[in-house]
């Protein structure tokens, strides 16, 4: 009877370990696909600590199966088990080998903590400073003078130095595909160096429970071919229109001035969203919904049933003309 | 009084750990200042590690003034002398020589605690306050958490000489006694520690 | 504030009117009654039974919260609990989890269980266990009114600051954290200094340290761990109390002040309270095993060693938790690899449990099912928390659903079975009555299957993307599945927790009664006097004469232990209402400072002041019972 259940439950997890096989995880957010050389690291570390642990666990199931079948008490038995002391030979062997085994665990992970901390040459990597902010992320390229919110662009095989600042509660800066995280600490710079080895889009999220809108603190990392991201910097280098080319732009325009300017473009250091002078270029809005006209109506009405806790106002005070033509200028931003 | 005195010649030298409840007591108590030493260790690593965050405020160096704070530890550390003596003449079951000694530790703590609202009310008056910086919190919190233990520990000896003056020293009494006279020591030893770490290292910067 | 006094004022005329008014009787009735009597009990059975029941309580809220997280989580965009409210559940869970669950629930089995297995009569100290019970209960209640006025806390268990300050937090949510884990904190701290005192200076003649029964050693461990780790929770909380109520700058940044320093201190108690609460489960195995393999538990002093190791190791690895924080290659090396050293020790214990059953005669009765399914489950968390421990590793690990399985599997894997283990061992003890095997497997295997559904799959969320503490996820990224696998899974350990319930209703109403060995295979020294034994526990202090003294005996062919003292008046200490009143004092305080009303905190200091003056000038010397001679069977 329990025999035939310790096979029962064992049926039932490798029932759910076929499940789980079923799915896999999607190319851009899981750690077991790697696409940079970071996330391979630690994926190489991951397979190998799982490797030795499964030893270990197989050792300790076959025992622990074998003893609990060979030695159960059996209809109508009255046995009295020798009352064994313990024994120094085996404590020792199982003592030895989990050290043994945890020093060639321990040689890599050593290895491999110090190799992902070392700075590469200054001039060979591109600079990114990330801000994490409730419940977005700014991006600015020191070297190319760039700003950019929620989206971060960086050239395939180059070195990308992510310098990680905070400004207000923590957060954590994890993209699976292309290596772990680091933490956001208001008050301090943390670094981490990533790469990605092919040009793709990858998610990126925050790992830090940092409120209300923690779930939906998302970005995107768009890895691009060198040539592309020489495109995507010109484009982003270059200034804003700053003539309206319709009366509805233009119309658009003073409604943003009046209404937008004060938190979106860094009049109060204290009051910061993200800068919107090439809003129209990103495939997001607030790094969760497809960039659409529709969706930015639902953003712009009711930002709280886009993002809880946002500090983004309702903007549900002008009327429909208004709001298309706020959204035509928003449009034209790029 | 007389029927302990007639009895003393039965009694063990050590009147604190005479009964299996003073034994217990003692031993507890002394548990309980392994946990007070790692609330310090704590309140003493916050604050090394704030203490230059003083933002716009005085830094250690222009505040501190070591011989109010000499004079303090000067203060203190004959207190837990004196609570030596008092132990001493507990165990010589001397009633009135130990309330002496006692009531001596409480005006020397009280002088000290004197010495410290004074000293604090000086920083105040120079803009170091609890809320000026993470230094101001930090020492506050750390300094008076120490003051605290002071006042606490006066009021409780008082409590206990009146229990003393009441009902004599006895095996019940003497635990009490005891224990008290440990936390004394015990908040003098955290106090070198503050003249060091705080005084001492913030006057060398 | 008004409708507190309101609902105060009702109750006293209800109890008026109830009890025929307000005169001399009333108070005889009161002082007479049973009510009376279980609050100002300072006996170790009953405060046992006290804990058992508000642990069992909490337990239930907890599993509440977390059933609707998942229903939650089920299915990507739910809006059941968005925002703030799943925050609040998921702090709330945690919160009462860890402190308000598995810790009374480990302070029952200690109080049950350790002054009988060390031949003791009570605790060193009855008035402060008593005083310890009402602070955590006090504690736990205040942190849970918080749902009632103005909002569960919202940060995480762990609170980090930064989120968890006036500006980033602005109601009182955390504060009531703050508050009530200050105050059940006293109580748990009080509490371990307790069972230190009591197995150092309480053990009957012959048990010497190495004749502990293994869970009374890991009683000693957590008891070490609490005293040494809990002061930094005091501290931690204490400054986030400054920050909040009045206006200090430890946490905040523009200010001078460090959030890496709340993290510090919290881990720093954080990490230790994990082995605070794996420890006991480790003794209660070692004991349910070996009694239902009817063995000796094989290498007790490497057992012993072992758990000493595991608390020692506990203090110097909280860094990593820290790992992603950026202290830098050198510091988190150094922790990795201390943490990669606990491993050993736990290995030690897991064979040592495999070999006590190499060669038994194994019994699967109810506790000896949750110490079998312990195993395999445990090893799994120990496995991922090897894994865990290596810092590039946990750069993806880290705060991701990983972690989430990883901590249910050593805390449900392996604390919540080991307390069900013990629970299902110890309650005819405890009550006198076995409870039912039928339902206990019933139990068992619900709970067993639905705990793996659960969180089995959690380990793949982690490593698929998806960070913990989240309300909601993306579709068409691989999540959905596993989700609902994982929400369906929790029906398992509800099912399972309601053959609990019922388990325990049907036995207090017509249980089997138990015998002193209630289990026919008793090793220990608890089983050698009656269940539930009488008030003094021991008639006469036995004689210890080896480990497992009452299988010594049965061995020698004695029927029962040996006694080291000539029968006799028996001293006991008096119930108290003081410590229920310091509690309420300390509820009081706390809730003053959190609705900001100094006056209502003045008074509740104030009471808890008057209470400790009372006990200072308390000189009760307790009453004499005479015990009935075992020899001559019961009078009662």
């Amino acid at each position: 009877m329990e025999r035939l259940r310790i096979w029962r439950i064992g049926l039932l997890i490798s029932l759910v370990m076929i499940l789980l096989a079923g799915c896999s995880g999607d190319p851009t957010l899981s750690v077991l696909d790697p696409k940079g050389s970071a996330a391979k690291i630690q994926l190489n570390l991951i397979y190998w600590s799982l490797g030795l642990m499964t030893v270990v666990f197989v050792i300790v199931i076959t025992i622990f199966v074998y003893v609990l079948v060979r030695y159960r008490k059996r209809k109508g038995q009255d046995r009295m088990p020798e009352q064994v002391h313990g024994s120094t030979k085996l404590e020792i062997i199982w003592t030895v080998i989990p050290i043994a085994a945890l020093i060639a665990l321990a040689i890599p992970t050593v290895q491999y903590t110090f190799d992902l901390a070392e700075a590469p040459p200054a001039e060979e990597t591109v600079i990114i400073d990330v801000t994490g902010y409730q419940f977005w992320w700014e991006f600015k390229y020191p070297q190319y003078g760039i700003t950019t919110a929620q989206e971060v662009h960086i050239p395939v095989g180059k070195k990308i130095l992510f310098r990680v600042h905070g400004k207000d509660v923590l957060h954590s800066f994890w993209v699976p595909s292309l290596g772990g995280k680091v933490d956001v600490v208001p008050g301090r710079v943390n670094t981490v160096i990533l790469d990605a080895k092919e040009a793709g889009v990858y998610q990126g999220k925050c790992a830090e429970l940092c409120g209300s809108g923690h779930a939906l603190m998302d970005f995107k990392v768009f890895a691009k071919n060198q040539a592309d991201f020489d495109k995507w910097k010109d484009q982003m280098k270059q200034p804003a229109p700053t003539v309206a080319t319709t009366s509805s732009e233009a119309n658009g325009e003073k409604i943003f001035q009046q209404n937008c300017i004060g938190c979106h473009a860094g009049v109060n250091p204290n009051i910061q969203g993200p800068n919107l002078n090439k809003f129209a270029t990103r495939t997001t809005i607030a790094g969760v919904l497809p960039h659409n006209d529709e969706n930015l109506k639902i953003w712009l009405r009711n930002p709280q049933s886009v993002k809880p806790g946002t500090l983004m106002p309702k903007i549900d005070y002008l009327n429909k003309d208004e709001l298309n033509d706020l959204i035509k200028y928003l449009d034209s931003r790029k | 009084m007389a029927n302990q005195t007639n009895s003393s010649t039965e009694m063990p030298n050590h009147l604190e750990t005479a009964t299996f409840d003073g034994k217990n007591k003692v031993l507890g108590f002394w548990l309980f200042l392994g946990a007070e030493t790692v609330l310090f260790a704590c309140l003493f690593g916050t604050y090394l590690a704030l203490r230059n965050q003083s933002l716009e405020g005085p830094t250690t160096q222009e505040l501190f003034d070591l011989k109010l704070v000499a004079l303090a530890t000067a203060l203190l550390l004959t207190s837990s002398l004196t609570s030596v003596l008092a132990m001493i003449k507990m165990n010589e079951r001397n009633l009135k020589g130990m309330v002496t000694w006692l009531v001596i530790t409480l005006v020397l703590g009280l002088a000290f605690l004197v010495l410290e609202i004074y000293e604090f009310l000086h920083y105040i008056h120079e803009g170091h306050t609890f809320m000026s910086s993470a230094f101001g919190s930090s020492f506050y919190a750390l300094v008076g958490t120490h003051g605290a233990h002071v006042t606490f520990g006066i009021i409780w000896i008082i409590t206990l000489i009146a229990q003393a003056i009441r009902r004599g020293i006895t095996t019940e009494t003497a635990p009490k006694l005891f224990v008290s006279s440990l936390y004394w020591h015990f908040i003098d030893v955290v106090w070198v520690f503050i003249f060091t770490l705080v005084y001492l290292l913030g006057k060398v910067g | 504030m008004p409708t507190l006094i309101v609902l105060l004022v009702l109750a006293l005329f209800l109890a008026a009117i109830f009890t025929g008014g307000y005169n001399k009787q009333f108070f005889e009735r009161v002082r007479s009654s049973r009510t009376w009597d279980w609050l100002t009990t300072v006996d170790h059975k009953k405060i046992g039974i006290l804990y058992l029941m508000a642990g069992l309580f909490f337990f239930i809220i907890g599993g509440i919260e977390a059933t609707l997280m998942r229903l939650q989580l089920f299915a990507p965009g739910n809006e059941l609990f968005v925002g703030r409210t799943f925050n609040e559940l998921l702090t709330m869970h945690g919160t009462t989890m860890i402190f308000l669950a598995a810790m009374p629930l480990i302070f029952a089995i200690m109080n049950a269980v350790v002054p009988l297995q060390i031949g003791a009569r009570d605790v060193a100290f009855p008035f402060l266990n008593s005083l310890g019970f009402w602070l955590f209960f006090f504690g736990g209640l205040l942190l849970n009114l918080s749902w009632i006025f103005g909002g569960a806390p919202d940060a995480g268990w762990t609170s980090y600051t930064g989120l968890a300050l006036n500006e980033y937090s602005p109601g009182p949510g955390v504060d009531f954290y703050v508050l009530g884990l200050q105050i059940s904190g006293i109580g748990t701290l009080i509490g371990g200094l307790n069972f230190l005192v009591t197995i150092i200076n309480m053990r009957a003649p012959g048990m010497t340290f190495l004749r502990l029964p293994l869970f009374t050693w890991t009683a000693f461990v957590t008891s070490g761990l609490i005293l040494f780790a809990f002061p930094a929770l005091t501290v931690a909380l204490l400054m986030l109390m400054f920050d909040r109520l009045f206006g200090s700058n430890f946490f905040d940044y523009t200010m001078g002040g460090s959030t890496v320093i709340w993290e510090h201190l919290f881990w720093i108690f954080g990490h230790p309270e994990v082995y605070i609460v794996i420890l006991p489960a480790f003794g209660i195995m070692s004991d349910v095993i070996s009694t239902f393999s009817k063995k000796r538990l094989f290498g007790y002093n490497s057992m012993v060693f072992a758990t000493v190791l595991i608390g020692f190791l506990g203090f110097m690895v909280w860094v990593h938790h820290m790992f992603t924080v950026g202290l830098g290659p050198i510091t988190n090396s150094v922790f990795a690899v201390a943490t990669m050293a606990i491993a050993v020790p736990t290995g030690i214990k897991v064979f040592n449990w495999l070999f006590t059953m190499w060669g038994g005669e194994i019994q699967f009765k109810t506790p000896m099912l949750w110490a079998v399914g312990f195993i395999p489950t445990f090893v799994l968390g120990g496995m991922t928390g090897v894994m865990l421990a290596l810092p590039p590793a946990d750069y993806q690990y880290q705060d991701s659903y990983f972690v989430v399985a990883h901590f249910h599997y050593v805390l449900v894997g392996g604390t919540v079975f080991g307390l069900f283990a013990g629970i299902y061992y110890w309650w005819p003890k405890m009550f006198g009555q076995m409870l039912s095997e039928r339902l206990g497997k019933w139990h068992f295997w619900t709970f067993l299957i639905g705990f793996h559904l659960t969180f089995f799959p959690q380990h793949f969320l982690g490593l698929f993307g998806m960070p913990r503490r989240v309300f909601t996820y993306q579709t068409n990224v691989g999540l959905e599945r596993i989700n609902e696998i994982s929400t369906i899974g929790v029906a398992g350990m509800v099912i399972g927790t309601i053959f609990f319930l019922i388990n325990i209703v049907y036995t207090l109403r017509k249980g089997k009664k138990a015998e002193a060995d209630a289990w026919g295979l008793g090793r220990t020294l608890e089983w050698s006097i009656p269940s539930p034994p009488p008030e003094y526990n021991f008639a006469q202090t036995p004689l210890v004469r080896g480990f497992d003294a009452l299988w010594v005996e049965k061995e020698a062919g004695n029927k029962s232990m040996t006694p080291s003292e000539p029968l006799g008046s028996i001293h006991m200490p008096s119930p108290s209402y003081i410590p229920i009143l310091m509690s309420i004092g300390f509820f009081i305080a706390g809730f003053g400072f959190i609705v900001r009303g100094i006056p209502a905190a003045a008074i509740g200091l104030v009471v808890v002041f008057a209470a400790l003056f009372l006990r200072s000038f308390d000189y009760d010397h307790g009453y004499h019972v005479e015990p009935e001679d075992p020899e001559k069977g019961g009078k009662e």
